[in-house]
């Protein structure tokens, strides 16, 4: 760097050199300049483009589209709103989506709780590395390709038919039992990771301790390990829970005629073609989602995530 | 910890039935893509490599993925700008408004796909009157790749912190050299598994996707999407299915080594 000792005087022969050079002495001495041209690319895209484009959506849930045309029509009413709050239609789906939600998020923590134990406290360190790395590599496979593949699972002759057939049963097929098996199947490993990182973090020496004092496995975990693991739980489930009621694509590849949200959303959007009233039943999940976020805030979960 | 032989044997095997409930779908798939039979049938009737030769020439499916190579090299391009410089600006910097910059960072990804994706869709077409086409998909996916660039290079300055940078200064480099010859050489590796793991990420997206692309454009989960309901596509679904996989875990594979063997 024989350029990064040169005296001032010297720079001033080479004008070349020195524009580069004033320009990096001003910057060096003018932080907030600094700091003012590395905000502005991506402020100006995350707000123009994303946080414009959210508001856009609030407004547009306030509009209507021309029944004869199809064209959005600015005209400022409260009616997408009414709708989505008084037709039953809206209501019994919400209260599916939420159901769907709750056996997901229910389903998911019952899995993650054995193994994300045996991971964290029973298993030895390199079965514990090895583990780790079998529920982080399917977190990557392709969100598509996995509700695929339970599209594969659940098809009438598929090996779900094929394996409950020896005991006189059948594939629950494409609809609500498959939908929901096949959330819970992708959401798993989102649920068992902060529950497993919890989990870590309980001192042995309180599990020894408990067992010391008589406490069976069981009533060890329930008192003393439970209480401690909570935040995970709650923060696995933010995810499983969340994630549920945005989801359509797992719907429409395994749910058969089930309808969530998503789903309403995505029909009115395309073939229905109402975008105004898509925007006020995408709000629906926003909210949901803000009032359990609300919830569980207190339990100090949301550090987790 | 002491456990009981019971409670032991009993956890192994509760975690044992997990492990294979998240891995037996997967590995049907594989098998299907093998398969004589065009429907879904288990156990399949034989072994057969045709759906793999005409899915990998199958016009559609290779227009697609180039498609998707091509949104995803672009997207991540515009991702590695912008999380980079946001990056240097959150943690080298202090200023008023920091934690709600670091909110708009994760809430593209934090926020329900369908609600990105109904926001983007009606900015472009009702607001801005856009035709939806290549540039709104890579609109669409560098906005949520921003915050894997960002993770990556935030993390990394943290670690190595701002001494060798002032070291630089103090030895009398500009800005310029010293972020050329001092600051890149110790994020490079961090930019390149942020935007290895946000190439996966667009290469994989469907769900803004489907509500960005418009009918033009088709990319590889498109393509999966449209043949899956289509009745004898199903084993060339498969195929394809199986290279996303790969496809996908490829770069995070790479990724993780790279950032697993730098903290060592």
């Amino acid at each position: 760097m024989a350029t990064s000792v040169t005296s001032p005087d010297r720079v001033a022969e080479l004008p070349t050199q020195s524009a580069a050079r004033r320009g990096s002495a001003f910057l060096y001495r003018h932080a907030k300049v600094r700091l003012a041209l590395l905000l502005s690319a991506p402020l100006f895209w995350l707000g123009f483009v994303y946080i414009a484009a959210l508001v856009a959506l609030l407004i547009t849930a306030f509009w209507s589209v021309d029944s004869f045309t199809g064209d959005i029509v600015i005209d400022w009413s409260f009616n997408n709103v009414a709708t989505i709050l008084t037709q039953s239609v809206y209501q019994a789906v919400t209260l599916r989506t939420l159901g769907i939600a709750l056996v997901v998020t229910a389903i998911d923590i019952l899995l993650a709780l054995p193994i994300a134990f045996v991971m964290a406290k029973v298993a030895s360190r390199s079965a514990q590395r090895a583990l780790v790395i079998a529920i982080l590599m399917p977190l990557w496979a392709s969100y598509l390709v996995k509700a695929y593949a339970w599209r594969n699972v659940l098809a009438e002759g598929g090996i779900l038919d094929w394996t409950l057939g020896f005991v006189g049963l059948n594939s629950p097929g494409y609809g609500l039992e498959g939908t929901v098996l096949t959330l819970a199947y992708l959401w798993l490993p989102f649920v068992i990771l902060p529950i497993y990182t919890a989990m870590e973090r309980v001192p042995d020496s309180l599990i020894d301790a408990s067992s010391d004092l008589g406490a069976r496995t069981w009533t060890s975990f329930r008192t003393v390990i439970l209480p401690l693991i909570a935040p995970g739980i709650i923060a696995g489930s933010i995810f499983s829970f969340s994630l549920t009621l945005g989801d359509y694509i797992a719907v429409k590849i395994v749910g058969g005629a089930t309808q969530t949200l998503g789903s309403l959303v995505y029909t009115n959007v395309g073939t229905a073609n109402n975008l105004p009233l898509a925007a006020a039943i995408a709000f629906i999940p926003i909210a949901i989602i803000f009032i359990y976020l609300a919830a569980v805030r207190r339990t100090g979960a949301l550090n987790n995530l | 910890m002491r456990i009981n032989r019971l409670s032991k044997t009993l956890l192994w095997a509760v975690s044992a039935v997990v492990l294979s409930f998240i891995y037996v779908p997967i590995l049907v798939v594989v098998a299907n893509s093998f398969s004589t039979s065009s429907t879904l049938t288990w156990p399949p009737p034989g072994f057969t490599t045709e759906w793999w030769t005409r899915a990998l020439t199958n016009e559609g499916a290779l227009a697609a993925i180039s498609t998707s190579i091509i949104v995803a090299l672009a997207s991540t391009a515009i991702a590695l700008l912008l999380g980079t410089v946001l990056s240097f600006a959150l943690q080298r910097f202090e200023f008023f408004g920091k934690s709600t910059v670091n909110l708009l960072v994760v809430l593209p990804i934090a926020l329900p796909g369908i609600v990105t994706g109904i926001a983007l869709n009606n900015a472009f077409k009702t607001i801005m009157g856009v035709q939806l086409g290549w540039a709104t998909i890579i609109v669409a996916h560098a906005t949520f790749c921003v915050v894997t660039v960002f993770n990556n290079v935030f993390a990394r300055l943290k670690r190595v912190g701002t001494s060798l940078d002032e070291a630089s200064s103090d030895l009398g480099a500009g800005i310029w050299t010293t972020f050329r010859l001092v600051t890149f050489p110790q994020i490079r590796s961090a930019l390149f598994a942020g935007g290895l793991l946000s190439f996966a990420l667009s290469f994989d997206e469907i769900i803004v996707t489907t509500f960005t692309a418009g009918s033009g454009v088709q990319t590889l989960p498109i393509f999966i999407l449209d043949n899956m309901f289509r009745p004898n596509q199903a084993p060339i679904v498969a195929v394809i299915a199986v290279v996303m996989i790969l496809i996908a875990i490829v770069p995070i594979y790479i990724a993780q080594r790279l950032t697993t063997s730098d903290q060592r």
